[in-house]
């Protein structure tokens, strides 16, 4: 075999700022023309594996490093950052804040700018790379007129006018929705066997990764790699649970049905699944024999409506276009789409960040228009995706009693709602630290305890847990059920097919500012047409239904989160 | 997102447009130095005629850059009034000679020479800003850093301006959404509060403002080191363009304007031109 293009010798690493070594004997060759996912939960260091690979570590994030690493034959401690850059390309997780030029033209020839290529020859090389991931039709285009996937495309274009001889992606799915995250899998795949090189992707959702061959996985957990294995082998085995990462449904159906995840199987892909008629059996024995309680009934007093609501930020485009619907008290719903497709724009005008264009909203049947934000925030929450930006005091304690600050409750009165709160979201053991000192999942709770303490009758909130790996992803959601077991109106907007379906019974579907569907949330996935449309993925388990001969995936698919939630339960 | 645009590039056909941002960023400074250095009514009224001739041909119309317009106004009048309140025979100083119109109170009379002043003051202003309002919308913002670097300014600094074209953008509709967001959780920043309370409460969106942008700062600057920033001395551009006979006609322009202001403003030895002896 050929010589290593990445090879980790017993390598460690600690952050100058860090108390302890963030990675651990790290021994890991990859090879030319391999293409290797690093998976792992946040925090597991598979991140900092990316950062020694491209030279950030030790050029940007200076650090103690242990042991030997080779990038090319060369030691990205001793080079600068730019000769790593001529043999590593990083794309980052972030599309819009790694998007430097004005347009698409200027990001994709930085590189090309910063190695004085001579301007004839640039635009010839960047015309090229935009042909390559189908942007070329985009060359003038400014960031803020493109969606997410596309500007992925002008990121891995920006990194391919190199000739670099690996391709870094640092979750390249975190910001997108799923179709665009399928899109972009499919191109990192179409790339590597364009250009051979040696491809790493850094990602925790692992079953969307594989919609594309991978050669090895590699696991991390707590700065040591726990696994390293070819694609099928890993599969069978039973790491990934035990690791935070979540394994690919398909798999976990089988594994409920009792089929054994063997090599034989061919596991790395729901469509290369090989299936005995005996193993088949068993999914519908399986299906047959599962059974569904049938949740609570909510209930059926009518909490918010929306009648014919028309929005747009001009006159000649529409965001939003007469939006139809109601929610009951109690229930929770999610708003799907993918990017741009309204939801978001739902909820301004909901929380009367925004006016509507024509239409109306009703909370218990009274009228919201003549209300301002504030009257609203009263009876209707919002939290924002990003923790950071909600939060602007240094304690605890303040951050939650602030949204009370503004009314004129008693100090008593204040205090206890506050306890109160706190208790509710179970942050009352850290009432009087500061919130630097809490993980991001923690910081999210305390967000939301800032919008509770105002006891509103609905909370709203925008992608609740966009970039989370599996076990941030369940504690955030854990948490948002236990609030609506208590009561709280829920609404969520998210593009997680996941979450849509594991916590909430009914989905709104929105495309291109249009309602297109109000339904059960298995239905969604479950109906190709639908799913076409709005741009979301199909579930590997609508797959795997069919191909067991199931004729009502829908059922399947209720039946299996019934059935795991039932697990989780205990 | 909101239309916020205050003043930005207003892509229009026009030959103005097609000048290469080089061309525009030195007939630019041309310009503002001849109307900063000159004192001369007639060469004041001469650049104001030919400004209004490039405002013409640029196809930018009035409205499109009215709110700027509107402050620069405001601006100018409040510098006349101080001029005025603090210096009311500066211009008898000047041109050494006082005709009395007539007297407001005390010490502030109106004289023919405190008048012809403040006229040549505003003048300066007039030729000034449509131009270099002129220069900011016809000008590709792509085009500024190439166009800086042209001029001997370092590409470092160049990109600095580029960049923050480039992010202004993303960094209001961030301010939009925590201040929305912020004012669900009661924040009044309207008008209602007291002073102190509010600028209390702006704190309440800078600092998660500044928090955000600061994780951003940090992701353009690795991933332009990720691309090679800063590894040679120079850099080539991506939409520098070749200066065509336009160009090199209107640096002419621009060079022969200087000059002719020059002369004639020092021709005799001083830079008041001087109607009243």
């Amino acid at each position: 075999m050929a010589e290593p293009i990445i090879s980790f010798k017993d390598y460690g690493f600690q952050y100058m700022a860090q108390a302890s070594p963030t990675l651990h004997h790290i021994n890991l060759d990859i090879y030319p023309g391999e293409k290797v996912l690093i998976a792992g939960a946040s925090g597991s260091g598979k991140s900092t594996i990316g950062s020694c690979v491209n030279g950030l570590i030790p050029y940007a994030y200076p650090g103690e490093s242990t042991g030997e690493l080779l990038v090319g034959g060369k030691d990205p401690a001793k080079e600068s950052i730019f000769t790593m850059s001529q043999i590593v390309g990083t794309v980052l997780q972030d599309t819009d804040g790694q998007f430097i030029g004005l347009t698409v033209g200027e990001d994709i020839a930085f590189a090309l700018e910063n190695d004085c290529v001579p301007q004839d020859e640039m635009k010839r090389i960047v015309e090229r790379t935009a042909r390559l991931v189908d942007i070329d039709h985009h060359l003038e285009y400014a960031p803020h007129e493109l969606s997410g996937g596309q500007k992925q495309r002008v990121s891995l274009a920006g990194v391919m006018v190199e000739q670099v001889e690996v391709l870094l992606f640092d979750e390249p799915l975190a910001n997108l929705d799923p179709a665009a995250g399928r899109a972009t899998i499919e191109l990192i795949d179409e790339v590597q066997i364009n250009t051979g090189a040696a491809v790493l992707i850094i990602e925790h959702r692992l079953e969307d990764v594989l919609w594309k061959n991978v050669d090895r996985i590699v696991l991390m957990d707590e700065g040591r790699i726990v696994a390293d294995m070819y694609t099928k082998d890993f599969l069978t085995g039973d790491m990934l649970l035990k690791h935070g990462i979540r394994e690919p449904l398909y798999l976990t159906a089988l594994r409920y049905a009792g089929v054994p995840i063997t090599k034989e199987l061919e596991p790395q892909h729901v469509n290369s699944l090989q299936l005995s008629e005996k193993e088949k059996e068993q999914v519908r024995t399986w299906y047959q024999t599962s059974t569904i309680q049938v949740g609570a009934a909510h209930g059926a007093q009518e909490l918010l409506r929306v009648e014919n609501l028309s929005f747009g930020y001009t006159d000649q485009v529409m965001n939003l276009q007469n939006v139809s619907f109601s929610i009951n008290e109690g229930e929770m719903v999610s708003i799907v789409g993918r990017n741009g497709a309204g939801k978001s724009t739902l909820a301004k005008l909901i929380c009367g960040f925004e006016k509507p264009t024509a239409g109306k909203i009703y909370l218990e049947g009274k009228d919201l228009s003549g209300d301002t934000i504030k009257e609203r925030a009263q009876r209707i929450g919002y939290v924002m995706q990003n923790p950071n930006q909600m939060i602007s005091k240094p304690m605890i304690w303040d951050e939650v009693e602030m949204a009370l600050m503004a009314g004129n409750m008693s100090p008593e009165e204040r205090k206890e709602r506050v306890e109160e709160t706190l208790k509710i979201c179970g942050l009352y053991p850290f009432r009087k630290w500061p919130v630097s000192a809490l993980s991001y999942g923690q910081k999210k709770r305390v967000t939301i305890a800032g919008i509770l303490v105002q006891r509103p009758r609905m909370i709203i909130l925008d992608e609740p847990t966009a970039g989370q790996d599996y076990h941030h992803y369940t504690e955030i959601m854990e948490f948002l059920k236990e609030l609506n077991g208590q009561g709280f109106t829920i609404v969520m907007i998210t593009h997680d097919m996941h979450l849509m379906l594991e916590y909430t019974p009914r989905a709104i579907v929105f495309c291109e500012g249009e309602l297109l569907a109000d339904t059960t949330a298995a239905h969604v996935l479950n109906d190709p047409a639908l799913v076409e449309r709005a741009n979301l993925k199909e579930t590997s388990l609508y797959t795997l239904s069919m191909a067991c001969g199931i004729e009502e995936p829908r059922e399947f698919t209720k039946r299996f989160i019934a059935y795991e939630e039932a697990h989780r339960r205990g | 997102m909101a239309k916020v645009a205050i003043l930005n590039y207003i892509k229009r056909p026009s030959p103005i447009h097609e000048l290469t941002g080089t061309t525009k960023l030195i007939f630019f400074i041309a310009w503002s130095v001849a109307s900063m250095v000159t004192f001369d009514t007639r060469i004041l009224i001469c650049m104001l005629l030919i400004g209004a001739v490039i405002f013409r041909i640029s196809q930018i119309k009035i409205r499109d850059i009215s709110v700027v317009l509107g402050l620069a106004a405001v601006f100018l009048l409040l510098n006349n009034l101080f001029i005025y309140l603090f210096t009311p025979e500066y211009g008898v100083e000047l041109y050494e000679s006082r005709n009395v119109l007539f007297t407001i109170v005390g010490r502030y009379t109106v004289t023919a020479q405190q008048l012809f002043y403040h006229l040549n003051i505003t003048l300066k202003v007039i030729c000034v800003v449509p131009i270099a309002l002129l220069f900011i919308a016809c000008t590709d913002p792509s085009e500024f850093a190439a166009s800086l670097a042209r001029i001997g300014v370092s590409y470092r600094a160049g990109y600095a301006v580029s960049l923050a074209l480039r992010y202004i953008p993303d960094v209001q509709r961030e301010y939009r959404n925590i201040s929305q967001a912020q004012q669900a959780r009661g924040i009044d920043l309207s008008g209602k509060d007291k002073l102190f309370t509010r600028l209390k409460n702006s704190v309440a969106i800078l600092l998660p403002l500044i928090l955000s942008s600061l994780n951003r700062i940090e992701t353009v600057s690795n991933a332009m080191e990720l691309r090679g920033f800063g590894k040679e001395e120079k850099r080539t551009w991506y939409t520098r363009r070749r200066l065509e006979r336009n160009d090199w006609l209107a640096i002419g322009f621009a060079v022969i304007i200087l000059a002719v202001d020059m002369t004639v403003t020092f021709w005799d030895g001083s830079r008041y031109y001087n109607p009243f002896i």
